[in-house]
Parts: structure tokens; sequence; C-alpha cells
């Protein structure tokens, strides 16, 4: 079932349509990645599913109703890229104050954040002030901040900017532990890697335009390009093949791009028959990255 | 609504903690008071004996001059300006023969000021020698003129002046009319600054923290803005009462100080006539305190909370508006700032007149109109003569002012906060008034 749904959003500005005609649902529980480049209408989108905008047209229904982002608000929680905290504000009133500004009890939130605190070793920083934090220190209160209120949906816009990999690795595992249980993660970022080791489901703007969405492996099969790699233990002799060209070769591999409508097990068929000796023989699939590129680079 | 309580909450707990806070609110007045106290200190001490060498050319007023407790004359003949100190006079008063023209004045020279009131005094012994000399000149008997003289200055009598409007009386007083009609102009005019300047930096505080963003992920951005507004007022409001409460406890301190000075003075002035001027100055803070007492409070108080409150609600929305498209430009906030400050000045110079004729036409119309009434119906009600429409469309018209101003501004409010990088136009900005969200 899907948590979000969104039907032909638009928002236009006087100068350019930010976000021009979008639709696509995120399934409850998904990882679910939001990418394009700079400028492509991610933020835009952000700020309508957060309740920030209203779209000029087209609907958005969030489980399974209409969204209304008074109500729903309290269910969302929205770590934007440029992340802020009241500088001079001690660090534990403001997890409280922006618990509560999310509709918490002030028990539930004091609870709630000590549990946090106690998870991610900040307990003595109660009393301080994020001038006093380091900037990775800041951004692991900021996402304090975001899920104290166990949000049922948790948009992070870059989320690991600026985080030592250790401190990466923390919040990577509390992503993931929040969608076992059963939150919805939108993770909007233009850093594809991270995507492949994160996300189920992605979909790609440019543009203001959905460019192209659906689980990581569909889309990777999408754009497969029939390329296989061949490992030997050494490299046979070359010979000619109608089922197969050779667009590459390495020490101990080809890549192969298979052609004329042949299977897989065709070309390990000729090979075989060349008594080739293959120890190794694997689709290669585009990275995200390659296809970023090549869709967002082709509409440019 | 709870969340916007939330709002109010932080706003007003995080600036009444702050040390500034506590601090300016508490010795603004201390300081005032202090400055109060001290002058009366000193024009009381300063009761020092003044004996004062007058050279006087003529010899007219040899005679003419009537030594008192504080201050005695003599007319000695070896004395002058560069010796007087030596012989033993605090000051030397030169009468040159023709005192009456132009070119030559009459001089008091001293080492030291001898403070506003010996020189009244002497200036009081001069005019009175002066007339005593004409009265003799034109064969008035001595004898006479002694004794008009004495009833002058037996006779103490108070100056009121009284306004009829229909078969109400007031009693009024003009220049404590202007007092206080100025005084709380200008605070209005203040306040409107220092609390709309505050709203302004809040609001660019939470823009360039980028907090903005996370908080309007939890309330609307008007919630945010009019939170920020009332968690201010009520900040200003707090400022002022503690302000009202610290002058009044300790203008009972300072009454009860002086009260006890002004009953011997009553007693002294029983045992022995002459002794005047010991306690003029506690006698002065007695009459001066009844004076203030005897204006219109009952309207001027009510009516300054309500232009207070309302004349900031007018404008701090727009400050708010400014500091939202501001970025990390502090010029650009300054030119933004413009158009708001414009009026406020200008209204602050219209009060400086309307204190004084608070009938003129652009008083009236200043008043009613929204954008200047905080300022010139303050400086307009203490004279008593502002008829009750002129305050119920002021008021009214002042009420309706803020809500359209406070409208727009959300809207600008609204696009501005979460903009970045961009400089804003006034025409841009306008374009923001008539978009949806």
């Amino acid at each position: 079932m899907a948590i979000l749904e969104l039907q032909h959003l638009k928002k236009y500005y006087a100068t350019h349509k930010a976000v021009d005609d979008i639709s696509f649902s995120i399934p409850e529980g998904s990882i679910f990645g939001l990418l394009g480049p700079n400028g492509a209408g991610k933020t835009t989108l952000l700020r309508m599913i957060t309740g920030i905008f209203y779209p000029d047209s087209g609907q958005i229904f969030f489980d399974g109703k209409k969204f209304k982002p008074e109500d729903d608000i309290a269910k969302i929680g929205y770590m934007p890229e440029e992340r802020g905290l009241y500088k001079k504000m001690k660090i534990g009133e403001q997890a409280l104050y922006l618990a509560m500004l999310k509709g918490m009890s002030r028990k539930d939130a004091m609870k709630k954040i000590k549990e946090w605190f106690v998870k991610f070793e900040m307990e003595s920083w109660w009393n301080k002030k994020v001038n006093d934090l380091s900037k990775g220190m800041g951004q692991k209160l900021q996402f304090v901040t975001t899920v104290l209120h166990d949000p049922k949906l948790l948009i992070l816009d870059e989320p690991f900017s600026g985080l030592d990999p250790v401190n990466s690795n923390l919040i990577k595992d509390e992503i993931f532990k929040l969608a076992k249980n059963g939150a919805t993660i939108i993770f909007s970022t233009h850093r594809m890697e991270q995507v492949e080791e994160i996300c189920n489901n992605i979909v790609l703007v440019n543009n203001g335009k959905k460019i192209l969405d659906g689980t990581v492996k569909q889309v990777k099969d999408d754009f497969k390009e029939h390329i296989f790699k061949v490992g030997f233990d050494q490299l046979p002799e070359s010979f000619s093949s109608s089922a197969f060209e050779i667009i590459d070769s390495k020490e101990n591999s080809f890549n192969v791009k298979i052609i004329n409508g042949n299977k897989p097990a065709n070309v390990l068929q000729e090979f075989l028959n060349h008594k080739a000796e293959i120890i190794s023989f694997n689709e290669v699939l585009p990275s995200l990255n390659d296809i970023f590129i090549k869709v967002a680079g082709s509409k440019n | 609504m709870n969340k916007i309580w939330l709002v109010i909450k932080r706003e007003y707990l995080t600036r009444v903690r702050n040390r500034t806070f506590i601090l300016s609110t508490i010795l603004l007045p201390l300081f005032f008071i202090g400055f109060i106290f001290a002058s009366a200190y000193f024009s009381i001490s300063s009761h020092e004996k003044q004996k004062i060498a007058v050279a006087d050319s003529n010899g007219i007023f040899k005679n003419g001059f009537e030594s008192d407790d504080l201050v005695t004359y003599e007319f000695p003949a070896d004395v002058n300006a560069g010796n007087f100190k030596e012989k033993g006079y605090s000051a030397f008063l030169k009468i040159p023969e023709n005192y009456g023209s132009s070119a030559d004045s009459i001089s008091l020279i001293s080492t030291k000021q001898l403070g506003i009131e010996t020189e009244d005094k002497i200036k009081d012994q001069i005019d009175q020698a002066i007339k005593n000399q004409a009265f003799l000149k034109n064969n008035i008997d001595k004898k006479l003129l002694d004794s008009i003289n004495k009833i002058n200055d037996e006779s103490s009598y108070q100056f009121r002046t009284v306004v009829k409007q229909g078969n109400k009386t007031e009693k009024s007083n003009s220049a404590l009319s202007y007092g206080i009609g100025y005084g709380s102009g200008f605070l209005i005019y203040m306040t409107l600054f220092i609390y709309g300047a505050a709203v302004m930096r809040g609001v660019m505080e939470e823009k360039m923290n980028r907090i903005a963003e996370v908080i309007i992920s939890s309330v609307k951005p008007f919630q945010l803005m009019m939170g920020k507004i009332i968690g201010i007022a009520a900040v200003g409001i707090t400022q002022l009462l503690i302000w009202i409460l610290l002058i009044i406890v300790l203008s009972s301190i300072s009454t009860s100080f002086f009260a006890s000075d002004a009953l011997q003075h009553a007693q002294a002035v029983n045992s022995s006539i002459g002794a005047a001027g010991q306690s003029s100055a506690a006698l002065n803070f007695m009459n001066a305190k009844s004076t203030f007492l005897s204006a219109n409070w009952g309207l001027i108080i009510p009516c300054f909370l309500f232009y207070f409150v309302a004349g900031y609600l007018f404008y701090a929305s727009l400050f708010a508006a400014v500091g939202s498209v501001v970025n990390e430009d502090p010029q650009e906030a300054q030119s933004l700032m413009l158009p708001i400050t414009m009026p406020i000045i200008l209204s602050f110079v219209i009060m400086t007149t309307a204190v004084g004729k608070p009938d003129s036409p652009i008083a009236v119309w200043a008043s009613i109109i929204p954008f200047s009434s905080p300022i010139v119906m303050m400086g307009r009600i203490p004279s008593g003569n502002v008829p009750a429409w002129q305050i119920i469309v002021s008021m009214l018209s002042l009420i309706a002012g803020f809500i359209l101003t406070t409208m727009l501004a959300g809207k600008i409010y609204r696009t501005g906060i979460l903009l970045y990088g961009k400089k804003v136009t006034f025409k841009e900005m306008g374009k923001w008034l008539f978009r949806k969200a």
C-alpha cells in the first residue's frame, strides 16, 4: 500500500516550472530515493509533501486519504538539506520545543529525547548550546530532532552531508531500523552510490519532470545494455561471433555485449565451443550514476 | 492554536531570561530615578551661604538689596573681579554705570557655579531694586512702596487653568499635558523601533540559521510569525509593567524622603517667616507630584496601553516581512526598512507639533490615520481636548490597519522566509501579495 501518492503535481514560479506534472507513489515501509540534479525541483516537491507549499494543481494522498497539512505534518519528519537549529538555545530545550511543535506531550517528548540521547551518546549535551557543538554533532542532533515523534514518513534531504564515516554509519543503521519498524523514508540526494546501498525504490526528476521511477532493480533492468563480464583463467584467442561483440577487454576478462537477440546461454555456449576456460559469467548492470548521467544529460 | 502558544512561550522565555533584558529593564528606571534623586539632592544640598560682593558704580542698589539667610550682599569698595575670592566672597556682582545699554551687562563672576536657585534670587533682587528705583524716581512714597512689596511677598497663590467643555469642567495644566503627550508619544516612537527591530532580527536569525524551514514543517509560517510578534509584545509589556512598578515603588520611597523634609519646612514657616528656600526643592517636588496626579490618568493610561500594543502590532508584522526577505547583507535590511521607518519618524515630527496644537488639522488627521495614529494621538490625548469620536475612529482604524498589515506581511513573510541568495525587490514583494501559497 502506498503511504504517499502524488498525482499530477504542478508548481510554477514566475520564471520557471519548478514541478511540472509529477506523479508517483511511495510504498509503505520502503526507503525511497528522490533523485535529481541540483535545481531539478526536489526541494519544491519535498516542500509540497511537507505542507510548506501548496501545489498549483494536482493532488497528494497521504496514508490513503487526501493530504491535510494541518493534521498530517505531525506524522511527517522533515530534515531539510540546509539544516538549522537555534544557536543560542540549550540543546535539551530545543529538542523538547521541536518535539512539542510536532504535537507531542511534554512527558512523551522528554522520554523520547532521553532514549535518543542515550542511543547517540548525547546525554551530556543537554545544557550545551548549539554554538558549542561541532558540525557533525549538530547533524546528529538535527537527525534526532527529526525522528523524535516517530514519524510515519521521514523525509531526509541529503542526510549524510558533512558527517564522518562513523556517524554516517550510525545514522544509516538508524534509518534501516526505522524502516524495519514500519516507517517510510524518502531520501533525497544526488549521491548515487548511497542510493544503491540504501534505497529500494527511486524516482528520478529533472527540470521539474519525472524521468523515471521504479524499484532499483527494475530501473537497472530497464537500462541494462545486455553486457556481460566473462572471466577467464587465461584469455582465449579472440574469435568473431554473431551472438556478441567484445566491447572491452581487460587482463583476465572480456566485457561482451549480446547482439542479434541472443540469450546469455548462447554466448556462454560459443565460448565453451572455443574451449575457453571460463571462471565467471556475470551480467554488468549500469550503476544508477550511469543512468543518472545518461538520462539527465540527454534531457539537457 | 496550541502550537502558536508554544512559539509565543519560546520567544518570550528566551528573551526574558536573557541577561541584557534583565539588566536594561532594571537599570534603566534605576538610572532615571537616580538622576532625579541626584538633581534633587544637589539642589537641596547646594544651600551653602553665599556672600556676594557687589560693585555698584551708580550707588543706586546699595539699599535695594536685601540679604537673606542664604545670600548676603555687601558693597565693599576694595573688591574687584580679581580678588573677591581672597576677600572671602563667593561671587562678585558687577553692575556697570550704564547697565541698561546693550553694550554693558550686569555680570556675576564666580569661581564655581552658584546654582540656578541662587542666580534666580540675585536676579530677583536686581529686578526689585530697579523697579523700586523707578517708583522712587516717580515720587512714590517709600513707605507705600514697602507696604505694597510686602503684600506681594506674603500673598502666595497657585495658578490653575480650567477647561470647560459644556457642563464638564476639568482642571488642566498645559505644561503637564505637553510633557505627558510628548513623553508618551516619544515612548511609543522608541518602542516601535526597539521591539520592531527585535522582531526583524528574530526573523532574520531564523532565516539565517535555516531553522525556519524546520519549524514551518511543523507550524504554518503565519503561526510562526504571529508567535514571534505576540511573544515579543509580551516581552515589551512585561518590561513596561516592571518599569511602571519600579517607578511607583521608587517614587513612593522618594515621597516619604521628601515628605519629612516638607513637614519641617511647614513648621519652619509657622515659627519664623523668612526661612523660605530652606526646603523649596522638597516643596517643589510635592507640588510637582500633586500637579502630576492632576492629569487625566484614567484616560491616558488605557489609551497609552492600547496605542502601545496596537501600534506595535501594526508595524511589527511589517518588520517581520522585511526580516524575511533580507539575506546575509545587513545593508539590504537598511534600504528595505526605509518605507517602515519613514512614517514612524514622520509621525514623531507631527507629534512634536501636535502636543502644542492638539486641534490643528494635521494633528487631527495624523492621529486618525493608522500609520501615524499611535504616536500622534498620544501626543494629543493628555490635552483633554480630543473628542471621543476621534479616539474611537482612530482606534478602530488602527485595529483594521494592523489586521491588514499583518495579512499582507504574512504573505511576504511566507515566501521570503524560504528564499535564499536572491535580492528581493519591492516589485517582487508586490507580486507575492497576490499569489497563492
